[in-house]
């Protein structure tokens, strides 16, 4: 059986559920966490940070901490500042953006909680945390601003005095005619979505490790990073250290989620003082650290608008955006929003559509990518926003989404936000997904309770998302300014004795590439799975790469693997006709071994003929002694997973405990890999998404101190607080690659925030609650049917007055 | 700023002095340890810096995360929220010790492994150690009682349905096994990667 699609054959293990290679060393204690790793001389790195939101530096005297016993260096910002330049910003989202000097050590003023303003080098890590107490900093301090609209006023206290705003940016995509779409409409819904603050709490905290080989000028970085590729060439702009005397290593790494997508300071600390010391330095993040130094997620205020006829059809919509970029741009900060900003249509036709973003700055940890990155916000919105709508025209949310959705014949379809999406089927997931949910029974019961004002009500969220994924066309990329490409990088190397060692760009840290690649090496060669090695993460190794982030990895580096395979089959082609005496057209080329048409017992295969290109006693005219093969892929087009996502939800209206009673997701990732795996990135995926709906959220005070600044103050969701998901896929393979896959990192998320909340605001809508704000706590869930009800029954007193009696 | 003469003196870093130091004497992973530490050293710390037993990591510092989960004396405790001197007269099993002599993996390593209950595997050495703890105390536990027990250990990639599933699994095997602690018996040879996952 061949796929329509592609014309590709199934593979041996393309598709099946291989448990996966990298576990072994996982499940035994055997890694290598950067924070693990020693050297020689090593030294402790301990950072102190800003207390206060705003405040400009007077005095930074480290000379107490030098004379404590076991320090070997201390170091104030103006200390460490000659040739160590700002960190880098990759994305001038317009030409007029506001870009701040962001210094890795603060030297006159302290933006946000946590902006670090000294460091300390001792022998062992505690004596390095003691002598932070011996730094003394006198602080003046200076106005926070921390309110997204009052920060554009133009007599607002300034993040940056320097730029004379606070306002970073204002980036438009306008497409169609809104006024005129708005003018014809029926019906208008407005809606102002908060998307709060988020910590993305990967589990491993980040740790740097600097190596220097002070004759050379040399240096190794081990970082616990996504990104050891990027960093790179950051680190050597950043640093002055010459790219090609620079490795960097991302060892094991434990989860990113976006928040190792960065280039971070303390990469550069380390570096600098491992330059300065001549010896090796490891810093290493506690997690309340972690809490205030690593980038945020999400931070927005989203004002939307839909515009529609009586009958549901959608006209228009129009989207006014601030994102709060906190109090630097960091690598993408400013780009992130506006991934999301061609993701507000969704998955629907509309003819105008109107989107505005504005960045501000603010006296909190700056923003930047955290797992969907713009897209969950965008979907969110779009979703929240649909359900808002069919409640206006009174139609069931699902009716009025069949009624606007792409239809699978129409692809391939380009929205009104310019994109094309290469396929889909959204009705087949829907169905899927209603089979599985049993959402006609549900819709029953939920009636029942409501007439029978039972205290706890049941609701049904419906998420019917798409997100554009595989980040990126580097062209895509150049026109919307982003500094660098979207490429991704493959090598195979075919050794003597006919295993092989695949080379990637990507650099996973929990998503399984080690496995996932060998299943596609090993279909493409005709090895075996088990012959297969995968190496990543060290810059000597995998000297190019785009690295993980933006669910890219499969379809740009997969398929680059896929690609660079071909490349080998196609030079082991030659050889084995050369050897066979036949030509290369007479060869077929099946489960590794390639024979004669019609004379199947004239075969080699390919690890025989990998043997002879090593001996190379007799290769083809020409030909140079190896199999070897490179391959480097930009992609056309985004990848278009998408999916329908159903959740039931019971509210106690007299506790505003929020329970997930079912949760149905069924996921259209095209082709899948390793169907195991993929479940797993939907589970973890959806569990992020839930915790935005009801967990989580970073919390400043009015002076911008981070309240939820530890673990036990900032609910990241534990085993007892998740439900057990239904998960399903249906497969319309993507055109745009030849194995058909689509990324799916960040689908789960993506979808399931409007999924939970659309669920707890159908429970509640009856009850008179217009909206509550994320996360939807028992006390949010609490005050709003309180104020519902208490305002029912004020109208009802009202009304009762003034009727008859 | 400057530099401290210090860092050119050969002698060992004087921190010890500083604090009296504690003579502490440690199994770990069936191996006798006698040492002098601070009396204020954390036990991961001391596992980890001092022993190099870096199996077991830290997710957190506030003792919410369970990363650093292992057992002391059979009681399951968070070595961040323990001293390494009140480790002292006793025996601490971690992750890197819970295989048979033989190398065989424990069934919940096998589970973990065969359910795909991990991705990055940051959390996993804490996760293991505190389903063994259960597994030990309820050796047939209900669905509900594993997401209960596991309350203090946070995963960030898996949204904990696959860690569920692999400690009902192990905690199936175990019983058939007939041995709630299977440490020294031959516990099957590991399963190796690659392959098939279970439906
Ligand atoms: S490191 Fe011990 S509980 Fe988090
Ligand atoms: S597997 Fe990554 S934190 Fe659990």
């Amino acid at each position: 059986m061949t796929d329509q699609l592609t014309g590709q054959a199934p593979g041996r293990e393309v598709g099946r559920a291989r448990t996966r290679k990298e576990d072994a060393r996982l499940v035994t204690g055997q890694t290598t966490w950067t924070d693990n790793l020693t050297a020689p001389g090593l030294l402790h790195v301990a950072i102190l940070r800003s207390p206060l939101a705003h405040a400009r530096i007077e005095r930074v005297d480290v000379r107490s901490a030098l004379e404590r016993e076991g320090v070997v260096g201390a170091f104030s910002g103006a200390d460490l500042a000659e040739g160590l330049g700002s960190l880098p910003c990759a994305w001038q989202v317009t030409e007029d953006m506001v870009l701040p000097e962001h210094p890795a050590l603060a030297v006159d003023e302290v933006r946000h909680v946590g902006d670090p303003v000294a460091v300390v080098v001792a022998r062992d890590r505690y004596t390095a945390a003691d002598a932070l107490e011996d730094v003394l900093v006198d602080y003046e301090p200076l106005p926070p601003v921390l309110d997204l609209e009052a920060a554009l006023a133009d007599d607002a206290p300034l993040v940056h005095a320097d730029k004379g705003t606070n306002r970073c940016y204002t980036w438009p995509l306008v497409s169609g005619d809104y006024a005129a779409a708005r003018a014809a409409a029926d019906v208008v819904v407005r809606r102002r979505h908060h998307q709060q603050r988020l910590i993305p709490n990967a589990m491993e905290p980040r740790a740097s490790m600097a190596v220097p080989v002070p004759a050379t000028g040399e240096y190794t970085l081990y970082s616990s990073t996504q990104i050891p590729h990027i960093v790179r060439v950051m680190m050597a702009l950043t640093t002055g250290i010459p790219e090609q005397k620079l490795r960097v290593v991302a060892p094991d790494v434990g989860g990113g989620f976006g928040s190792k997508l960065q280039v971070y300071g303390e990469d550069a600390i380390a570096l600098t003082l491992a330059r300065r010391l001549g010896q090796p330095v490891k810093w290493t993040e506690s997690r309340s650290e972690s809490y205030q130094a690593q980038h945020h997620g999400r931070g927005q205020i989203q004002d939307v608008e839909l515009a529609a006829t009586r009958d549901g059809r959608l006209l228009g919509m129009k989207v006014d955006l601030l994102a709060d970029m906190g109090a630097y741009l960091m690598i993408i900060t400013p780009g992130t929003p506006l991934l999301g900003a061609f993701m507000y249509p969704g998955i629907y036709k509309m003819d105008a559509y109107d989107f505005h973003c504005t960045g501000v700055f603010t006296t909190r940890t700056p923003t930047d990518a955290y797992r969907g990155a713009g897209r969950p916000e965008a979907t969110f919105a779009i979703e929240r926003t649909m359900d808002e709508l069919a409640a206006e025209l009174g139609l069931d949310p699902l009716e009025l989404r069949r009624r606007n959705w792409i239809r699978h014949e129409e692809f391939p379809f380009t929205t009104v936000a310019g994109l094309t999406y290469d396929s889909g089927d959204y009705a087949a997931a829907t169905d899927r997904a209603l089979a599985l949910f049993g959402y006609d029974d549900l819709r029953a019961e939920q009636r029942a309770r409501h007439e029978n004002l039972d205290p706890v009500r049941l609701g049904i969220g419906i998420s019917t998302y798409t997100e554009m994924c595989g980040l990126a066309p580097s062209r895509i990329l150049g026109s919307l300014r982003y500094a660098a490409g979207g490429w991704e990088a493959a090598m195979i190397r075919m050794l003597p004795t006919g295993k092989v060692e695949v080379i990637t760009g990507t650099s996973p840290h929990g998503q399984g590439h080690v496995t996932a690649w060998s299943q596609i090496t090993a279909d493409a060669l005709g090895v075996p799975f088990e012959d297969v090695e995968v190496m990543h993460g060290d810059t000597r190794v995998a000297p190019q790469g785009m690295d993980t982030y933006g669910s890219r990895s499969l379809v740009i580096g997969g398929i680059a693997v896929h690609e660079a395979a071909l490349k080998v089959v196609a030079k082991a082609r030659k050889v084995a006709a050369h050897l066979l005496e036949a030509s290369e057209d007479d060869l077929e080329f099946a489960d590794g071994a390639f024979s004669v048409r019609g004379s199947p017992e004239a075969r080699k295969t390919i690890q025989e003929v990998a043997f002879a290109v090593f001996a190379a006693h007799d290769l083809p005219e020409g030909m140079e002694p190896t199999l070897n093969a490179e391959h480097l892929l930009d992609p056309d087009n985004f990848s278009y997973p998408h999916g329908t996502h159903l959740c039931a939800v019971e509210v106690d209206t007299e506790t505003g405990k929020v329970a997930i009673r079912s949760y149905v997701c069924v996921d259209d990732v095209g082709r899948v890999v390793n169907p195991m795996i993929v479940e797993g990135q939907v589970h973890g995926g959806v569990a992020q998404g839930i915790a935005q709906a009801l967990y989580e959220e970073a919390v400043y005070d009015d002076a911008g101190n981070l309240v939820s600044g530890t673990m036990a103050d900032y609910l990241v969701p534990a085993a007892p607080d998740l439900p057990d998901l239904v998960t399903d896929r249906t497969e319309t393979p993507a055109t745009s690659n030849p194995l058909g896959v689509k990324g799916v990192g960040e689908a789960g998320t993506i979808a399931s925030t409007p999924a939970v909340v659309n669920a707890v605001m159908d429970a509640l809508r009856p009850l008179g609650v217009r909206d509550i704000r994320m996360p939807c706590t028992p006390e949010r869930v609490w005050r709003a049917v309180k104020e519902a009800t208490a305002a029912a029954s004020a109208a009802a007193d009202a009304a009762g007055k003034e009727g008859p009696s | 700023m400057a530099q401290n003469p210090m860092r050119d003196d050969p002698t060992p870093p004087p921190a010890l002095a500083r604090t009296s130091a504690a003579r502490i004497a440690v199994n770990v992973d069936g191996v006798a340890h006698l040492d002098e530490v601070e009396p204020r050293l954390l036990l991961v710390h001391y596992l980890r810096d001092r022993l190099g037993r870096t199996g077991t990591p830290i997710g957190c510092d506030t003792g919410n995360c369970g990363a650093c989960t292992v057992d002391l004396d059979g009681m399951s405790v968070k070595s961040c929220q323990v001293l390494a001197v009140q480790a002292d007269g006793r025996r601490v099993t971690t992750i890197q010790g819970l295989a048979g002599p033989d190398g065989a993996w424990h069934p919940l390593q096998r589970a973990f492994h065969e359910q795909h209950a991990l991705q990055c595997g940051y959390c996993t050495p804490g996760m293991i150690m505190a389903a063994r703890d259960l597994l030990k105390d309820n050796p047939d536990p209900t669905p509900e009682e594993v997401r209960d027990a596991l309350e203090g250990n946070l995963c960030r990639c898996t949204g904990y349905q696959n860690i569920v599933r692999a400690v009902l699994a192990a905690a199936a095997e175990l019983r058939r096994e007939g041995a709630p602690e299977p440490r020294g018996k031959a516990a099957g040879a590991p399963r190796a990667s690659g392959q098939e996952a279970p439906a």
